[in-house]
């Protein structure tokens, strides 16, 4: 049957989004999700992103309030502003959550992470790693003939520019804890 | 302080929570409940023949009166056939409780007999569901379990109980003694949201009221506020599969059912409308057809329960978050507040645009005398049924959509059906949990003989708990819906969608202990119709109908509103490659 010709709506604007969802820039966002501490709940919210398609970065999890039996996710998730808002609104919903909060959208935040570095080496680029750990901040927290383990805590970006460092002068081994992060102010 | 075992503190709850009735299968796991069942008077037990019957019917029994139902399952094979029912009411937000046995908390994890990780498997597909590892708290969970059901948007959850914990003895807690759940959902629309809807609707030339399945689940209120507002603003309304007789089909505003074999007139006004009203649905895509192509001069108001259904598929203008019923009342008294104003130069332009749609009588179809069209067999079923006090479920394929063009619903939970996940296998075992809750109604579940195959078993649960459903099958030998996508889409060749050696319904009617009847002569239908309706005890009418009947009007995949096939069209390359990959 043939189409319609209806003339264009008396609404001044169209009020279908028609922005071609690939084409709209892809954000970083950080999320703080309060949780009931209860068994599953961590396993039904990274069931949320992998069901319906969401990236996880870098995911934290700890309790942060033993009486009332809460515990903190922090999520660090990419997507369009649509999905963005997806992620939070499915989070919200779900009935072990308590709070969402995109720390990204909220205002300003801090946002830390904690690394272990083991560099391994010797002659300069093991003098080299110390110095540049020096600048960086970085503890060495163990340390043999050959061997060093350095700690640092810092934005991601840090500890991925620090990373790139330590890389030719012998690093063997990362571990990270993934993102904590705060609203600034009260 | 009352003490008592966990398998008894299940019995407890559910009575305490107001459960008539439970649909279950015993087994190893779930043997201290049954035994706890057997001691009692005030829970009815429907032994079902398959667990996917259990919570189908749960589901049949919930959509039917507004209230929860409730399943009881064993551990192992017994939770992953429940697996099915649940997606399919977490699709459609049907609140259902299903209670399932566990191995013994000691051996969780060790690979016992029967033994399966439920809350892992069942976590998708359900609202919430818990794994009580200790009996002090099994009480509160299975009470905190009908608060998520219920509360927000309705759906399915799952209590899994060790069978350990169901021998340990504890304290019972009574539902009014219960810890306040946290998961308290918004019920009341933002006011300056709803004021905005307001203004919208004083000034559109073109609305449309949209509604779904959450105007039915929002209870009976909402459905008489639909009504008042309907009648008083004189807008046009349209309604998904699932929210069928929230406004009557009898109604002068009624344009039917849209969507992808949704009606000619609902479709087109859903697509040239200046203002969209969603109360309740969710822009599904059997709905919008092609996105970027959804009703592109419109405004859009969408009104839901659940903040991540606005703005997750189609961007609306205007986004209230509230229960549909607590929002529909405070728009008829802002909207009545300033007025009751609409735009009376352009609404009957709208109608009389309306009407010239309405004339295409897109349910048209060739009469024939020597078969019965299954669009005919639903017009006598309608004829003859109208007026009863009738409840419908269905099974899924093109039968499904017929029944929801060529049937009329008057109110609201009388229409039962499958409609998010689609399972076939749904409508028999539903119209049982109908039944069940309705003695004295006629329920009818139309079928098609290959979707009526996959839960037939329950007819024996029919028989023994004397359910009188009446099993009405349209037969074309054919997995029709398939068959009808594969002449559109794939160049007529039929792959695997007719079946042979189907049984012989009458016999097997018979075979379960009650009446068959079989009818492919269309002056004969009437008469066996009657004998259906007249039959005490569930019925089994095997109706042969045309086998290539297609089902229109239909939009194909990918394509919007305006690209509808009707009855008459030329349908050859119809579906472009790009709808051949959506479903
Ligand atoms: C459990 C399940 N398996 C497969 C499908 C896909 N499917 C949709 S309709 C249909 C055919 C249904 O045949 P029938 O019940 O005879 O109904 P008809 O379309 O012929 O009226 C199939 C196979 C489904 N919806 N559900
Ligand atoms: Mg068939």
């Amino acid at each position: 049957m043939n189409a319609l010709n209806i003339k264009r709506g008396s609404s001044s604007h169209s009020a279908y989004d028609l922005r071609d969802p690939n084409g709209d820039v892809i954000e970083s966002h950080t999320l703080a999700v309060v949780v009931a501490n209860e068994s599953g709940v961590l396993a039904r919210v990274i069931g949320l992103f992998s069901g319906r398609g969401y990236n996880i970065e870098s995911l934290t999890v700890a309790e942060v309030d033993h009486e009332g039996h809460l515990s903190r996710i922090t999520v660090v998730t990419r997507g369009t502003p649509a999905v963005i808002a997806q992620i939070k609104a499915q989070l919200e919903r779900m009935v072990p959550v308590h709070e969402v909060h995109d720390l990204t959208s909220e205002g300003p935040a801090v946002q830390r992470e904690l690394a272990l570095f083991k560099v391994a080496g010797k002659g300069d680029a093991r003098i080299e790693a110390l110095r540049l750990a020096e600048i960086f901040r970085a503890n060495v927290v163990d340390s043999t003939l050959e061997s060093f383990v350095f700690e640092m805590t810092g934005t991601p970006e840090k500890i991925d520019a620090f990373a790139d460092l330590m890389r030719p002068l012998g690093l063997r081994e990362i571990a990270r804890t993934g993102v904590a992060a705060l609203s600034r102010g009260v | 302080m009352r003490q008592m075992t966990g398998a008894r503190m299940v019995v407890q709850a559910l009575k305490d929570q107001g459960v008539e009735v439970v649909f279950g299968y015993p087994g190893g796991a779930v043997l201290p409940i049954y035994d706890e069942i057997f001691q009692q008077n005030d829970i009815r037990h429907i032994l079902v023949r398959h667990e996917q019957g259990a919570v189908h019917m749960a589901e049949g029994y919930a959509r039917s009166t507004g209230k929860p139902g409730v399943a009881l399952v064993t551990s192992g094979p017994g939770a992953t056939n429940a697996v099915t029912g649940l997606t399919d009411a977490l699709m459609d937000s049907i609140p259902i409780i299903v209670l399932s046995g566990q191995v013994p908390t000691f051996m969780l994890g060790t690979d016992g007999f029967q033994a399966a990780d439920t809350v892992g498997i069942t976590r998708p597909c359900t609202k919430m569901n818990w794994l009580v590892k200790d009996t002090a708290r099994l009480s509160e969970t299975i009470h905190q379990a009908f608060h998520v059901a219920t509360h927000g948007r309705p759906g399915p959850v799952l209590v899994d109980i060790p069978k350990d914990v169901q021998f340990a003895t504890a304290t019972y807690v009574p539902r009014e003694d219960s810890k306040i759940s946290h998961y308290q959902p918004r019920v009341r629309g933002d006011a300056a949201q709803i004021a905005k809807l307001v203004e919208l609707m004083e000034t559109a030339e073109r609305p449309i009221f949209y509604t779904g399945g959450g105007v039915v689940n929002s209870g009976r209120a909402a459905s008489t506020l639909l009504r008042d507002l309907v009648r008083e603003t004189d807008f046009p309304i349209t309604s998904t599969l699932m929210g069928l007789g929230s406004y009557p089909a009898s109604g002068k505003n009624w344009l039917g059912m849209l969507g992808m074999h949704g009606l000619y007139e609902a479709n087109l006004a859903m697509h040239g409308c200046d203002l969209m009203i969603n109360v309740g649905a969710r822009f599904d895509d059997r709905i919008t057809g092609r996105i970027k192509d959804f009703s592109p001069h419109s405004r859009k108001v969408h009104i839901d329960i659940d903040p991540s259904s606005i703005n997750k598929v189609v961007h609306v203008d205007v986004g209230i978050v509230g229960d549909v019923g607590q929002v529909l009342e405070e728009v008829l008294r802002q909207w009545r507040a300033r007025g009751s104003r609409t735009n009376r130069e352009a609404l009957p332009k709208w109608w009389s645009q309306i009407d010239q749609w309405r004339a295409v009588k897109c349910l048209s179809y060739k009469p024939s005398t020597k078969t019965i069209k299954p669009q005919y067999a639903l017009e006598r079923l309608e004829a003859l049924t109208k007026g009863m006090d009738r409840y419908i479920t269905t099974e899924v394929g093109q039968h499904q959509m017929w029944a929801a063009q060529f049937l009329g619903f008057e109110e609201p939970n009388r229409w039962m059906t499958s409609g998010g996940l689609g399972t076939m296998g749904y409508g028999l075992p539903a119209s049982i949990g109908v039944q069940v809750a309705h003695p004295e109604a006629l329920v009818i579940n139309v079928a098609g003989e290959a979707s009526w195959l996959m839960n037939m078993q329950e007819m024996g649960t029919a028989m023994q708990f004397r359910a009188p459903v009446k099993q009405f099958i349209l037969n074309n030998e054919r997995l029709g819906m398939v068959r009808q996508w594969q002449e559109l889409l794939h160049g007529e060749r039929y792959s695997h969608s007719w079946s042979e050696s189907l049984p012989d319904f009458v016999k097997l009617a018979e075979a379960f202990g009650c009446k068959g009847v079989q009818v492919s002569d269309p002056a004969d239908l009437d008469e066996a119709i009657m004998e259906m309706i007249r039959y005490d005890g569930p019925f089994i009418m095997d109706c042969r109908v045309e086998k290539h009947e297609n089902c229109f009007p239909m939009i194909p995949s990918g394509k919007p509103h305006n690209e509808m096939l009707l009855g008459d069209a030329d349908t050859a390359g119809a579906i472009g490659a790009k709808g051949a990959v959506l479903v």
